[in-house]
């Protein structure tokens, strides 16, 4: 675990455009966030906000514009692409709202993907892999393809997957959007253990309030900004 | 690579039709590939089988063939008493002197000709031809209107089998033997005695003579002085070449033909390759993304795409193969355009033809991937990931 | 119209893959539509064949000649006006590799003969007076830039020997389908050569080609001439030129049969690309297909968009592919021109191109046509594709 004097995740003035046609579209304008080791973060706002392009910058899946992103003491916006897939690889678990599991592996063929990456033998590999899903209580499924798995135990797996590499920090974007009450449930249970028991930092993008709740901090975006908590309410109201 | 191997083979497995139909495809294209390469190969065994190195062919200068040539009885005599003529048993040199003709026979059940070769042999032609074995009936009594047929001959043309009748220099000859000749040209003619055939013909000189050397390695020293000698006008090759050369064109042409061909169809087969393998990208754009967020570089998502289709050439090349192999029951004849005569030959698979098939087949899948594997590799995470 | 509307929006959504669809139409079009050509190549003799000419020949095989005493006892056989004796020569000239038909022929009956070869007056009297002249086709002259009063060596393989002849004639044919590669020698100046050189080979013929009257007598005549000389040293064979000419076709028939088969082959390719293309896009387009059915539109309606879209691809790739076939045929006529002289894309070849495309576009449309005819709106609005 680390020092929690240093932040797990450091932000200052970070931008991020796109260039559409000949124009430039702002997407992110001046975000500053600290998060601090160990936090369960949810990001919030309405569509078109930016939280999902703050949630892939912090990811290392896109690169900002301008500003300073410092993800575990590395200033990830420096990287090069293939240093920073062999930093993802490492440090970044995914849960994505549609699970993305590849459909033709096998649930313990999807949690063991990521493992593939590193130097491990077959047989660690396995090790690794049980102890996943016995941790998301799906080892009588695991030679199930997803299309045999109902939603919820999809996104076990796609947990399972996320933690494999025991990474620093776990993405979630909208981690429930696709599930049923009974299965959000679940999902957001095992994410609360994963923060308390693991002491994982997440990270997580969400419209859905039950899933706000279980995070213990709340930070909103609006049109590309940050908002404290009065503009916050605000938006609230008026949406 | 990263990948696993695994992933790669089932999603071909996933998608049944498209992989089917792009694999047979891919078989087709090799399927022509390999049969025409088989078809030469056939040819070239059978006229290659045809002659033997330490035997000698002499025909006229100028002439390319037997049925051009002429030699002389005289001359036939200058070359009967060169010393590297080897010697049987009793003393007897191992020389016979022939005379070749064509002959115009129906093939059974139609009315469609062909030229089939008749040579007169004499005693000395089973014995300077070892691969030639009569297998059925017995061989033609010396000074008689009997002959022999090949087996290729035998039931393919009216009047070549045991017991008929051919008709030809106002005489009716019957044919008392086949013969098997190793699956050489030889098993395409008819054989007789010479000396009653050159009558029947009203032929005055021989086509060829064909000698047994008594040392293989003597055929430079015997070759030089036929050819300088000035009595005589003649060209003396070794046997096994001169058959060789008898194939040339016809070889020739079946192998431009058939590349051709090939390369033309494997257009065909890339592009459909091609189709799919652009298809599975699109339908896999998120799976992309998710490899390359879990870490998985671009090369490695390359390398996956590409070894889908080198795979699919792969099925594709192995089907095509066994397809052609099949093709070795199948037996082939054509007129000869360099002799004007009938040749039947058939389908050889050798290692290396099937090799080079695989070859091919990989290599159509590698050129029908490349173009979409670029493409899956350059994809921007961000945007593959929404497609989901 | 609507329908048509659609369709062609819809084949052109995926405009890479129907842009290669496409193209591998067109590639097999004109692959199909080469092959078919060098078939009919093959038969080129046979279509310049005359219904009034007849060929006799030695009855053992074409390599046995036939008396030159025989061609008195022709003429005098009812039914016959014209008779020309021909030999092959089959020299070489400088190389293997050029080859082309030589024939010493009695210019005169022969010229009568054959009126499709064209020789300017002038040019034939002066081919008449040299008895060392020749008459060569204008493609040959083309091919080796042959011009009037060149010396052309021939090296005998027959009959041996280094001959030379003078170019003194150069004809046309009278229309594309007539070969322009042939190369005609007085035949007395051959036999007078024989005559010195090799006495026992004289006065003998390769063949009679024979002109009659009326092309019903054809059989007839034949049997006449055959009757003849049955029971002598050199029974004849008399047959139509077309039978002749087809005789040698059936020599190399397994070639022609096989080039045949593998035409269609490359049709077989490319359908089944085609059948994959309908079958992708049909597949994907199911929950399209549902809402349709859902908005009213029967399953016919659907079956024809199927059909519709793949008879437009087919159709574009066809006419593409004909249109691609004309230059691709001319070039490989001029790379060629020694292996095949007469070399031309026939009606019947365009007309096998457009069913080739036809057959192509019906084929890949049915099984995805019936699939869309018959989803279920339910089953189909909840397909992911």
């Amino acid at each position: 675990m680390n020092d929690s004097a240093v932040p797990m995740v450091l932000i200052e003035g970070l931008t991020k455009s796109y260039r559409r046609g000949g124009q430039i579209v702002p997407v992110l304008t001046g975000i500053n966030l600290t998060v601090a080791a160990g936090e369960f973060v949810a990001l919030m706002g309405p569509s078109g906000s930016g939280k999902s392009t703050l949630l892939n910058l912090i990811a290392g899946i896109d690169k900002p514009t301008g500003g300073t992103l410092i993800v575990d003491g590395l200033d990830i916006a420096t990287l090069s692409e293939s240093e920073l897939a062999d930093w993802r690889a490492r440090n970044v678990g995914f849960i994505f709202q549609f699970y993305n599991l590849l459909p033709v592996l096998s649930a313990y063929e999807n949690v063991e993907l990521p493992l593939m990456l590193t130097g491990l033998s077959g047989k660690a590999r396995r090790e690794h892999v049980l102890t996943a899903l016995q941790m998301v209580d799906l080892t009588e499924r695991m030679s199930h393809y997803p299309s045999e798995l109902s939603g919820g135990q999809q996104q076990r797996v796609a947990i399972a997957r996320a933690i494999i590499t025991d990474p620093t920090i776990i993405v979630a974007d909208e981690p429930t959007g696709d599930l049923d009450r009974v299965s959000a449930a679940e999902v957001l249970g095992l994410m609360d253990r994963l923060n308390r028991e693991l002491g994982k930092t997440i990270i997580m993008v969400t419209h859905d309030q039950r899933a706000a709740s279980q995070a213990r901090r709340l930070v909103h975006l609006d049109k590309g900004v940050l908002l404290d908590n009065e503009m916050a309410e605000a938006v609230k109201r008026d949406s | 690579m990263a990948i696993p191997l695994y992933y790669v083979a089932r999603n071909l497995g996933a998608r049944k039709v498209t992989t089917a139909l792009t694999a047979d495809g891919l078989a087709l294209v090799v399927y022509v590939f390999a049969t025409v390469l088989m078809l030469d190969a056939g040819l070239r065994q059978t006229l290659v089988g045809t002659g033997q190195w330490d035997n000698v062919s002499v025909i006229r200068r100028g002439s390319d063939t037997e049925v051009q040539s002429g030699v002389e009885r005289e001359h036939a005599d200058i070359i009967e008493s060169q010393p590297e003529v080897a010697l049987g048993p009793q003393g007897e040199r191992l020389i016979s002197k022939e005379t070749v003709v064509l002959i115009s026979l129906n093939k059974r059940g139609s009315e469609k000709p062909s030229n089939v070769v008749i040579r007169g042999v004499d005693t000395m032609g089973l014995v300077v031809r070892p691969q030639v074995r009569i297998v059925e009936g017995r061989m033609f009594r010396p000074g008689s209107s009997e002959i022999i047929a090949g087996r290729s001959i035998g039931g393919r043309f009216t009047g070549a089998g045991i017991g008929e009748r051919l008709r030809f220099g106002m005489r009716d000859w019957t044919v008392v033997g086949h013969f098997d000749a190793g699956k050489s040209g030889f098993d395409s003619e008819i054989w007789g005695d010479a000396d009653q055939l050159m009558q029947a013909f009203r032929r005055t000189v021989y086509s060829s003579i064909v000698f047994h050397l008594a040392d293989a390695g003597a055929f430079d020293a015997v070759k030089a002085r036929l050819e300088s000698d000035p009595r005589l006008q003649v060209e003396a090759k070794r046997e096994s070449v001169y058959y060789a050369e008898q194939s040339e064109q016809l070889s020739q042409f079946i192998r431009y033909l058939g590349i051709t061909l090939s390369v033309i169809f494997s257009a065909g087969a890339i592009i459909g390759a091609m189709i799919t393998m652009y298809s599975s990208v699109a339908s896999r754009t998120a799976e992309i993304g998710t490899l390359r967020a879990l870490g998985f570089r671009r090369g490695s998502i390359l390398w996956a795409f590409l070894l889908e289709s080198l795979l699919l050439g792969a099925v594709g090349g192995v089907a095509g193969i066994a397809a052609a192999s099949l093709m070795q029951w199948v037996s082939f004849s054509t007129t000869n355009f360099q002799t004007f005569s009938e040749l039947a030959f058939s389908f050889t698979l050798t290692p290396g033809i099937a090799l080079s098939a695989l070859a091919f087949a990989l290599t159509m899948g590698l050129v029908g991937g490349v173009l979409p594997a670029a493409r899956a590799a350059q994809l921007n995470i961000v945007d593959a990931l929404r497609a989901a | 119209m609507y329908l048509l509307k659609l369709i062609v929006r819809n084949a052109f959504r995926h405009r890479l893959r129907t842009a290669l669809t496409v193209l591998g139409i067109v590639i097999a079009v004109l692959a199909f539509g080469l092959l078919q050509t060098v078939v009919g190549a093959w038969y080129v003799g046979v279509e310049a064949s005359s219904s009034t000419r007849l060929v006799t020949r030695n009855a053992i095989s074409l390599v046995f000649p036939l008396p030159l005493t025989y061609e008195q006892r022709i003429r005098q056989v009812e039914g016959v006006r014209i008779v020309s004796r021909t030999n092959w020569f089959g020299g070489v000239y400088i190389d293997k590799r050029n080859f082309f038909p030589q024939f010493a022929i009695d210019a005169e009956p022969y010229f009568q003969l054959y009126p499709e070869f064209r020789v300017p007056p002038e040019q034939l009297k002066a081919f008449l007076v040299d008895r060392k002249g020749c008459v060569v086709g204008r493609k040959l002259a083309q091919i080796y830039g042959w011009k009037l009063g060149d010396a052309i060596p021939l090296r005998g393989t027959i009959f041996p020997g280094n001959w030379e002849f003078v170019v003194r004639a150069i004809y046309e044919g009278a229309d594309a389908k007539t070969d322009e590669s042939q190369f005609f020698f007085h035949w007395m100046f051959l036999n007078e050569t024989l005559k010195q050189s090799a006495p026992r080979r004289a006065n003998q013929v390769g063949i009679y080609l024979i002109g009659i009257a009326n092309a019903e007598a054809a059989a007839e005549t034949s049997r006449r001439i055959d009757a003849m000389f049955r029971n002598s040293l050199a029974e004849t064979l008399t047959e139509t030129e077309k039978a002749f000419q087809l005789g040698f076709i059936s020599m190399t028939e397994a070639i022609v049969v096989a080039i045949r088969i593998v035409s269609f082959v490359i049709i077989v390719i490319i359908m089944a690309v085609m059948a994959n293309t309908m079958a992708m896009s049909a597949r994907e387009r199911l929950p399209e297909y549902a809402t349709l059915k859902a908005l009213g539109f029967g399953p016919q309606f659907v079956r024809v968009l199927v059909f519709g879209e793949s008879l437009l691809i087919a159709g574009l790739g066809g006419a593409l592919g004909i249109v691609a076939t004309l230059p691709v045929v001319n070039m490989f006529g001029s790379v060629m021109a020694k292996l095949f002289p007469v070399f031309h894309v026939s009606t019947g070849t365009l007309a096998l191109q457009v069913a080739a495309a036809l057959v192509i576009g019906i084929t890949a449309a049915i099984v995805p046509g019936a699939r869309a005819a018959r989803i279920q709106i339910v089953e189909g609005l909840r397909a992911i594709g």
